[in-house]
């Protein structure tokens, strides 16, 4: 297990040199950082002082590691934009993203468990084919524009909810929250919908996948056979066994989500990460996507390493396999 | 390996078969018809959208169904610029296909290459290599693509570069695991013990035996890739303005939407979703096909 352990962690933080020896080289080298830092006008003098200052005229693997360095100690740089420590600037940006994936992943698995459940349930009834094609269409249609028409319907045509932003919110440790208040729930419906929508599919598709094949088992025929209601049998067999999967993707899918956060943020001008993130890139903002960047590279991989260190402990085979060899 | 011939031609049997499907056939004949529209759009057309003698600011914004200087009815109305929108979107459409089927070409061979590659070699160098595409997996593919187009900066070229390494990952892993299926046949067996070259069989035997399913997951990573892009366009990272594809057009249109000037982003939205939806029909059913434990 501790060799595991240790063979996955030296992995991660491979990869995750790999990729910021990727990022730096994307931000970094292409394009002139110069022709960003300095106008046109600037003098001789003013142009040698910022090239010396920000390191631009060593060797390029020195300004790498002094990158490496100072991305060790915490120090992200300064946005060229806000004229703000980029670190400040994502911890103030991060509630608001974590708020609205957190809602719609809650969503997505509480609709969809028992949507899904119930259509491996009753598989050929009418409810259950409805579900799965909504699913379908829940896959294939591109998140951005689910957002259009929640908009259009919602927000311009019914007047029900508001289209953008993210309303009042309340400070709760130093933070804002939209949850707390009416008004900003109101604005958190629709993107939470939004970014809800694609996971959902997903879940209902796993829940009916994984309830069609145990509800075949001997584990339900003995539990019917010992006399449980059919909701015991699904509330303590199916469900419990259908977790284990859903939990595994449910952890893979929160990363994709803050990255599909970036979609959903822009079309509701949600003040998010993604939203930064956008910003940064139409106006050059180079910090702020590194420091975006390898942040969420991090996430990914912090997750895929739990996620690889749970199989280990939970599945017998890999954990035999490997101290064999 | 498909000769026309008699009546139970393996060919026949597997047209045959996709007919029955209504649904697939449906949406085959969608997709057939969308990509001749876009092909044929400066004969189809009513207007040349990019034609800007033929545009006039008085024509802006009008609703569907709206009679424009020009003549003729604009039948799904007009956008910011007075542009007919049916044929921005004709026009748009062939610029979505373009990419798409560009990218997913290009993910199709590298993506094939590398996945039976990786099965030929088998070992520690093979596994490696998978090791890379299953990492690269484990990132969803929109979070690469926009990684990509941002750092690449905007441009068909670089676009197309971002799609391809963003998809081509879902195509190696497939290709892998039907190749390494086939390299432990008896026929690839007996054709290494002939004289001919390693890299003879490969290309030879296993990568036709391998390829059906891989066509598969490639048809509906076109789909994918004409997606990606409308979403990179969309948030401004994807084409340049001056490639209006169908992501743009709906980003046009964005505006105007929350004055109620619903046609100018939906109408091209329309088009985007039944092309995708469409694709993903005739992929479901070419996998159910070609599924061996699905074969009746």
């Amino acid at each position: 297990m501790v060799e595991i352990l240790f063979q996955r962690l030296l992995q991660a933080a491979a990869v995750m040199l790999a990729m910021s020896v990727l990022v730096f080289a994307g931000v970094y080298a292409i394009g002139n950082p110069i022709d960003v830092l300095i106008g046109p006008d600037a003098t001789q003098a003013v142009r040698a002082e910022v090239i010396a200052r920000y390191g631009l005229d060593l060797p390029l693997w020195r300004q790498y590691l002094g990158f490496l360095r100072r991305f060790l100690e915490g120090d992200f740089g300064r946005s060229f934009v806000y004229d703000l420590p980029v670190l400040d600037l994502i911890l103030t940006r991060l509630p608001a993203t974590l708020e609205l994936t957190l809602t719609a992943v809650a969503v997505a698995v509480a609709a969809g468990v028992p949507l899904g459940m119930y259509a491996g349930y009753r598989p050929r009834s009418a409810a259950a084919r409805a579900v799965m094609a909504a699913s379908v269409v829940g896959v294939s249609v591109p998140t951005f524009w689910i957002g259009l028409i929640l908009i259009l319907v919602f927000a311009v045509w019914l007047g029900w909810l508001p289209a953008g932003g993210r309303g009042a919110t309340v400070a709760v440790l130093g933070t804002e929250w939209s949850l707390l208040t009416l008004d900003g729930l109101a604005h958190l419906v629709l993107p939470a919908l939004n970014l809800a929508l694609f996971k959902l599919a997903l879940m209902i598709r796993l829940a009916r996948a994984g309830t069609l094949e145990i509800m075949l088992s001997d584990t339900v025929k003995f539990a019917r056979a010992a006399g449980l209601s059919e909701w015991a049998v699904l509330r303590h067999h199916v469900l419990r066994l259908i977790a284990i999967p859903l939990v595994t993707v449910l952890g893979l899918e929160f990363a994709s989500t803050v990255a599909f956060a970036v979609v959903t943020e822009t079309i509701f001008s949600w003040p998010g990460l993604g939203k930064l993130i956008i910003d940064s890139i139409t106006s050059l903002d180079r910090p702020v996507m590194v420091a975006y960047l390898i942040l969420i590279a991090l996430l990914f991989i912090v997750i895929n390493l739990m996620v690889d260190l749970a199989y280990a402990a939970l599945d017998p085979r890999l954990r035999r396999r490997r101290s064999a060899s | 390996m498909t000769q026309a011939g008699p009546a139970d031609s393996p060919l026949r049997r597997f047209v045959g078969e996709f007919s029955e499907n209504k649904a697939a056939l449906a949406a085959l004949v969608v997709v057939a018809a969308i990509v001749l529209t876009a092909v044929f759009a400066p004969l189809v057309a009513p207007q040349d959208p990019y034609d800007l003698a033929s545009l006039s600011l008085r024509d802006a914004r009008r609703p569907p169904g709206y009679v424009g200087s020009g003549g003729y009815t604009h039948l799904l109305g007009t956008d910011a610029q007075g542009r007919d929108l049916l044929s921005a979107m004709l026009f748009g459409l062939r610029i979505s296909l373009e990419m798409g089927l560009v990218a997913g070409g290009l993910a199709l061979c590298i993506g094939t290459a590398a996945g039976i590659t990786a099965a030929y070699l088998g070992g520690r160098l093979g596994g490696a290599l998978m090791r890379v595409v299953d990492l690269q997996l484990s990132f969803p593919a929109i979070l690469l693509a926009f990684v990509l187009s941002a750092l690449l900066g905007q441009g068909k070229l670089q676009l197309i570069a971002a799609l391809v390494v963003a998809q081509y990952a879902y195509v190696a892993r497939t290709a892998h695991g039907a190749a390494a299926a086939e390299r432990h046949k008896d026929y690839v067996a007996a054709a290494l013990s002939t004289p001919l070259r390693g890299r003879t069989v490969l290309w030879r035997h296993i990568l036709p035996n391998a390829l059906p399913p891989v066509i598969v997951v490639a048809s509906v990573q076109v789909a994918g890739a004409i997606s990606l892009e409308a979403t990179l366009s969309f948030l401004g990272v994807g084409l340049p303005p001056t490639e209006p594809s169908l992501g743009m057009l709906i980003a046009n249109g964005f505006q105007y939407m929350l004055s109620g000037r619903y046609w100018i982003s939906v109408f091209p939205g329309v088009a985007l979703v039944v092309l995708v939806t469409a694709i993903n029909v005739v992929g479901d059913q070419l996998r159910d096909q070609l599924n061996p434990r699905l074969r009746r």
